[in-house]
């Protein structure tokens, strides 16, 4: 083995540890091999014993992030040489209970996904049969949400926010900006629907607009930039109904 | 979920964050380097001037008006985040009364002494 | 089988973490910009005071400007109004977003209207100052 490097690992066992530890692990430095590809070699060939998550390989399935160096990252994207020769610390995203070693708890996620019905709402009497075909929309009216729809839900935004962390009340930068894309998706009539959730404190009042989510971001969804346009659209709201409140549809 | 109020708060900290950074920048600049530096021909903050300008244009007296009051709002509601954020959510309406009251009783003060003039 | 509830860590979260990386240090400061900017105001209407105490009071106080203590305080708040109004310029094209068709006009762009607004009026609002 030519040259190596360190990497030094977050380690909790469920059932023996009742605190973390950091257990450092020799690898070969080859200059192609990004930081999974050390964390396989370990789990491979040294011990076989360390968890973590990862799939596909290529930056798409958004499963394999980690905390590297204290930053949230993709550890499929990012290559050993851009930290050679010093030790990566490695551990699982902040902000997340952690199950075993890097592998942290989602349901929290899971569950705020879901609860922002991230899908389209058709008014009832405005939904077409099926036999009249799809509901066209122009390039224009895609232009307008589809940064927010290449969210890989990896979590590095949540992994960036202090104020998730501080409080996960708050229902933070993906499931927001997931919100948003169907939002302003021109076929969708949600948003009264899912305003309820996103207009109210836990919603996007929390966010003190930190940045950080839109900085890690590996899809540039740019989340940051959705909750301050969420909270324009809800002042807006909120000015409409407080002025003219005979304007309620309710 | 309960209907946030937020939105009147969010509203004055743009509106105060947009005149702070529009304004004061110049101001800062005239008081505490072009005037004290005597970087200007003769006394522009001379008593005569600036008090016939002010007590006698109600628009520039609103202007001046605005300039003080609604960057208060706007610390207050980012001051008020930095203690949340800084781990003070426990006493977080305790927070939110002293800042915005404390805005409030700026703007009130202000409006006294603004209708002395 | 059986679900057993598992048990989690959960990490604590110190209320330093806006010092652990630069991107949050860089926050911090633009949130303590707001200080600043009160504190500035809060002068401004101790100016206004202290012209309806009349012409000597008035006086004593433009003549205060000049002492070392007020002309550093003045630095030091001008630098932290001039970062706010960088970041505050920076961020506003995030929420101002404005599109050309499918296009999206370029966030540099939108910015830079904010500069050239805010060069606008600052002469505006000096000539008017210095009354030339
Ligand atoms: S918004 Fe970006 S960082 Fe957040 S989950 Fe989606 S892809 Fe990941
Ligand atoms: S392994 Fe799929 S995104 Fe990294």
């Amino acid at each position: 083995m030519a040259e190596t490097m360190k990497l030094e690992i977050f380690r909790y066992h469920p059932e023996k540890d009742n605190e973390p530890t950091f257990q450092t692990y020799e690898v070969p430095f080859l200059e192609d091999w990004v930081i999974l590809d050390a964390i396989n070699y370990i789990k491979d060939e040294i011990d076989g014993t360390l968890s973590y998550r990862w799939s596909c390989q290529m930056g798409v399935c958004g499963s394999c992030g980690m905390m590297i160096n204290g930053v949230p990252k993709l550890s499929c994207a990012v290559f050993l040489k851009d930290y050679y020769p010093d030790k990566i610390r490695v551990e699982p995203l902040t902000g997340f209970p952690v199950e075993r070693d890097l592998i942290f708890q989602m349901d929290d996620f899971m569950t705020k996904l879901t609860e922002i019905q991230p899908y389209i709402i058709r008014n009832k009497d405005e939904e077409k049969p099926l036999d009249e075909g799809e509901y066209l929309q122009t390039p224009a009216e895609l232009a307008r949400f589809k940064p927010y729809s290449m969210c890989i839900n990896c979590m590095l935004c949540y992994a960036a926010c202090p104020v998730y962390a501080l409080d996960s009340t708050f229902i933070g930068p993906a499931a927001i900006a997931l919100g948003q894309r169907y939002n302003m998706d021109s076929r969708d009539h949600g948003r009264d629907a899912r305003q309820e959730l996103i207009a109210s404190h836990e919603g996007i009042w929390e966010c003190t607009f930190v940045g950080e989510c839109s900085a890690v971001c590996p899809k540039d969804v740019d989340p940051a930039a959705a909750i301050q346009r969420a909270k324009v659209s809800s002042t807006i709201d909120w000015f409409k109904d407080v002025l003219i409140p005979w304007g309620k549809k309710k | 979920m309960a209907k946030s109020n937020e939105p009147i708060w969010w509203s004055l900290f743009s509106a105060g964050g947009m005149v702070a950074a529009m304004i004061l920048p110049v101001l800062i600049i005239i008081t505490g380097i072009l005037v004290p530096f005597g970087l200007v021909d003769d006394d522009p903050l001379n008593f005569e001037r600036i008090y016939t300008a002010l007590s006698q244009s109600y628009l520039i007296k609103l202007i001046l008006f605005i300039v003080i009051t609604l960057p208060l709002f706007h610390w207050a509601h980012r001051f008020r985040f930095t203690l949340v954020d800084v781990g003070l959510k426990s006493v977080s309406t305790l927070i939110s009364i002293l800042c915005y009251g404390g805005a409030i009783a700026g703007t009130i003060i202000a409006a006294i002494i603004f209708l002395r003039i | 089988m059986g679900k057993k509830e598992m048990s989690t860590y959960h990490r604590p979260f110190p209320n330093t973490w806006w010092l652990k990386r630069k991107p949050y240090v860089l926050f911090m400061i633009r949130e303590l910009t707001s200080v600043f900017v009160a504190g500035y105001c809060i002068f401004l209407l101790v100016f206004v005071y202290k012209l309806t105490q009349g012409a000597d009071v008035y006086g004593n106080f433009i003549d205060a400007l000049k002492s070392p203590s007020s002309v550093a305080l003045h630095f030091i708040a001008l630098a932290f109004v001039l970062y706010h109004t960088i970041t505050w310029f920076n961020l506003t094209p995030k929420i101002l977003v404005l599109y050309k068709g499918e296009e999206r006009i370029p966030q540099g762009l939108v910015a830079g209207m904010f500069y050239a607004g805010w060069v606008v009026v600052s002469v505006i609002v000096a000539l008017f100052v210095l009354g030339m």
